[in-house]
């Protein structure tokens, strides 16, 4: 059953929701995007983007938050940029 | 491989070759090769243009056989560029021909009294050599095109472009690709400089007669082969990344992780960085040249066929696929976004013969001192085609980032030991730091890509900000490299290798079978340390100290956003790199 809208309203209102901005690279952009704002749960973690976004656990290579190596566990954070890697290498 | 070739320019009645058996080289391959030949036999005080200084040229240990991936060749010789060893390193045909001919070396010494030019042709009777001034100062792809018409197509040519001839600094060596481009360069360091001094314009080397090297133990070696090759096949870096988007898929991740030098380092993101990514590079290249076009190998019998062919909006071809070095250096650092100049700019480098790391850095360099705005991308062409007219500008920008910041009065060079920084602050990523501050080479990001472990989380992490653990591991890293240069194997191997304990097992087992060695892991760690121990001792009899395994001053002094760090590894650390 959907919440009345008055709760939803509520619950961004009161910053229960976040924007966070999104990218996917190499393989993980075919299907999906290459960037996008999106909107979570204050709380979330990087696993759940993983997970909602259908990208194989298996197949991240690196995890970055604002420019910084981050793990699966990692709670985000309003604002933050979340960027998403298959394993990459090159030189 | 058990024979040297030694040609001696020196001769008024033309250069003399003669055959001599490995001897005391035996067991040498690459930058083993190479390194040991130079350190043993050239003067280190002698002036690198001079008859004193020899260009080695050295096949892998395992180039000319069927092992995946191993047709990588060495060149050495006293650098012009940073007045130390140089092991200059190529893809490309001319290394597998020339270990199918015999030879684990073929060294250019002396130098001829006269201006003519030469080329010198090596095939299964021998060797010949004849006067080709007609060729003079022609760029690399037009030598080719006329000399296809006489050695065919079915032979290797390593030529010089006008910047060899002219023995600038920033000089590279040409080696051709299975299609003929001459896009495989021996790249850094000026080597093209002491090809060009011994005013040898070509070498062709035609394998034919000749066939697939034979292992001692060829049944171990078959099953160590597969067993390699389905290694770099199933590994994520080698099997997929590499050939979809080539070594440019890096942009984007140095951009997002705040290490993508721009505008002459000054700060670690590029606005444009996703219009030059290796996603954009592929997506052009197959729309252009049709499905398939960002996937080539360089060399017969590459498997992991990171390069690709850049067309223009036309569909014809222009250059090969540029790799990140050369988008980054043509791109952000001049704070270029257009990927078809970029493009027009590797074409111009493989055509004069420059290094293309050195090549855009010191444009970028010229930028900071005023010669051309920065994002200036016709200005940036229009200055690299004076190195091909042979003008003095011309002369200044194919000198390379360090002589061209003296001339226009830049502080801001990235270089050490004169030679440019590659694609990755070492600000942001203090482990690459190391590397650049104390190879034997100057700075170069290949002597130990610390990117992959403070970055790419190949072969563990380390933290990249952090100062803990960075020498420990850029010495091994550049320990493991100077091994695998030795060996022919193209230096992508080693992500699967960091990765993957049954491949590096592969590795050891098909050395292993080929010559009847029981090499270990730790047979393989003291091959490079007695590689990188030579190369020392080589610098330090040319002049070099601790004081010059340091970074430019600016990189511990201006702090570099997104992350407004300074590069902090003291200098006691730094000298503690070499200590066994």
């Amino acid at each position: 059953m959907r919440p009345p809208s008055w709760l939803v309203l509520c619950s961004k209102d009161s910053g229960a929701a976040m924007v966070v901005t999104v990218k996917l690279f190499a393989t993980f952009q075919a299907g999906r995007f290459e960037a996008a704002p999106r909107e979570y749960p204050v709380g979330t973690r990087l696993s759940y983007i993983v997970d909602e976004l259908r990208i194989p656990r298996e197949e991240i290579g690196i995890l970055l938050v604002n420019s910084r190596h981050a793990e699966l566990e990692r709670e985000i954070a309003q604002g933050d940029v979340v960027a998403i890697f298959p394993q990459i290498g090159g030189g | 491989m058990d024979t040297i070739l030694r040609i001696d320019m020196s001769g008024a009645g033309g250069p003399k070759a003669r055959v001599e058996p490995v001897g005391q080289y035996a067991g040498l391959g690459g930058r083993g090769m190479t390194s040991l030949m130079v350190t043993n036999e050239v003067d280190p005080l002698c002036h690198p243009l001079s008859a004193a200084n020899k260009l080695v040229i050295a096949p892998g240990l395992l180039t000319g056989t069927s092992a995946s991936t191993s047709g990588r060749l060495s060149v050495g010789c006293k650098s012009p560029l940073t007045g130390g060893i140089k092991e200059s390193n190529a893809g490309g045909q001319a290394a597998i021909a020339l270990a199918r001919l015999g030879y684990a070396a073929v060294v250019l010494e002396g130098k001829p009294p006269t201006e003519d030019l030469w080329k010198i042709v090596i095939n299964k009777d021998g060797v010949t050599f004849s006067k080709c001034n007609e060729l003079k100062m022609l760029g690399n792809y037009d030598t080719i095109e006329k000399l296809r018409v006489i050695h065919g197509e079915k032979v290797a040519y390593m030529t010089l472009g006008q910047a060899g001839e002219m023995k600038l600094t920033n000089a590279s060596i040409a080696c051709t690709d299975r299609e003929l481009h001459p896009t495989r360069h021996c790249g850094r360091g000026g080597v093209g400089a002491v090809m060009g001094a011994k005013r040898v314009k070509a070498i062709i080397i035609d394998e034919a007669g000749t066939s697939t090297r034979q292992p001692k133990f060829p049944d171990k070696f078959k099953a160590a082969g597969k067993v390699f090759a389905e290694g770099l096949k199933k590994h994520a870096v080698s099997g997929q990344a590499l050939p979809a988007y080539g070594t440019n898929v890096l942009t984007n991740i140095l951009n997002e992780a705040g290490g993508y030098p721009t505008n002459n380092f000054k700060t670690g993101r590029f606005e444009g960085g996703s219009k030059l990514s290796g996603e954009a590079l592929a997506a052009l290249e197959n729309k252009r040249g049709g499905e398939g076009s960002a996937t080539h190998g360089c060399h017969r019998g590459c498997i992991i066929q990171c390069s690709g062919i850049f067309n223009d909006a036309e569909g014809k071809y222009v250059t090969k696929q540029p790799e990140y070095e050369t988008v980054w250096s043509h791109g952000g650092h001049c704070g270029i976004d257009d990927l078809d100049v970029v493009a027009k700019l590797d074409r111009m480098d493989d055509d004069f013969g420059l290094d293309t790391i050195e090549s855009g850095v010191t444009i970028g360099v010229a930028m900071e001192g005023g010669v051309i705005p920065f994002g200036d991308g016709q200005g940036a062409i229009n200055l690299l085609a004076e190195v091909g007219k042979g003008t003095p500008m011309g002369r200044v920008i194919g000198s390379g980032a360090g002589l061209t910041g003296k001339v226009f009065g830049v502080e801001r060079v990235p270089v050490v030991k004169n030679q440019a920084l590659p694609a990755y602050d070492p600000r942001a990523i203090q482990g690459i730091g190391v590397t650049y501050a104390t190879s034997t080479m100057g700075a170069d990001h290949t002597a130990g890509y610390a990117i992959a472990t403070n970055i790419l989380k190949v072969g563990g992490y380390v933290d990249p900000l952090a100062t803990e653990g960075q020498v420990d591991l850029s010495r091994n890293l550049q320990i493991a490299t100077a091994a695998i240069d030795a060996t022919g194997m193209c230096l992508f191997i080693a992500f699967p290798l960091l990765d993957q304990p049954d491949t590096f097992q592969a590795l050891l087992d098909l050395l292993n079978s080929f010559y009847g060695l029981e090499l270990t892991g730790d047979g393989v760690v003291a091959l490079g340390k007695k590689i990188l121990s030579a190369e020392r001792d080589f610098n330090k009899r040319a002049g070099f100290g601790p004081e010059h395994d340091r970074l430019p001053r600016f990189f511990t002094e201006e702090p570099v956003a997104p992350h407004n760090v300074v590069f902090k590894i003291k200098d006691e650390e730094l000298d503690k790199l070499f200590n066994w």
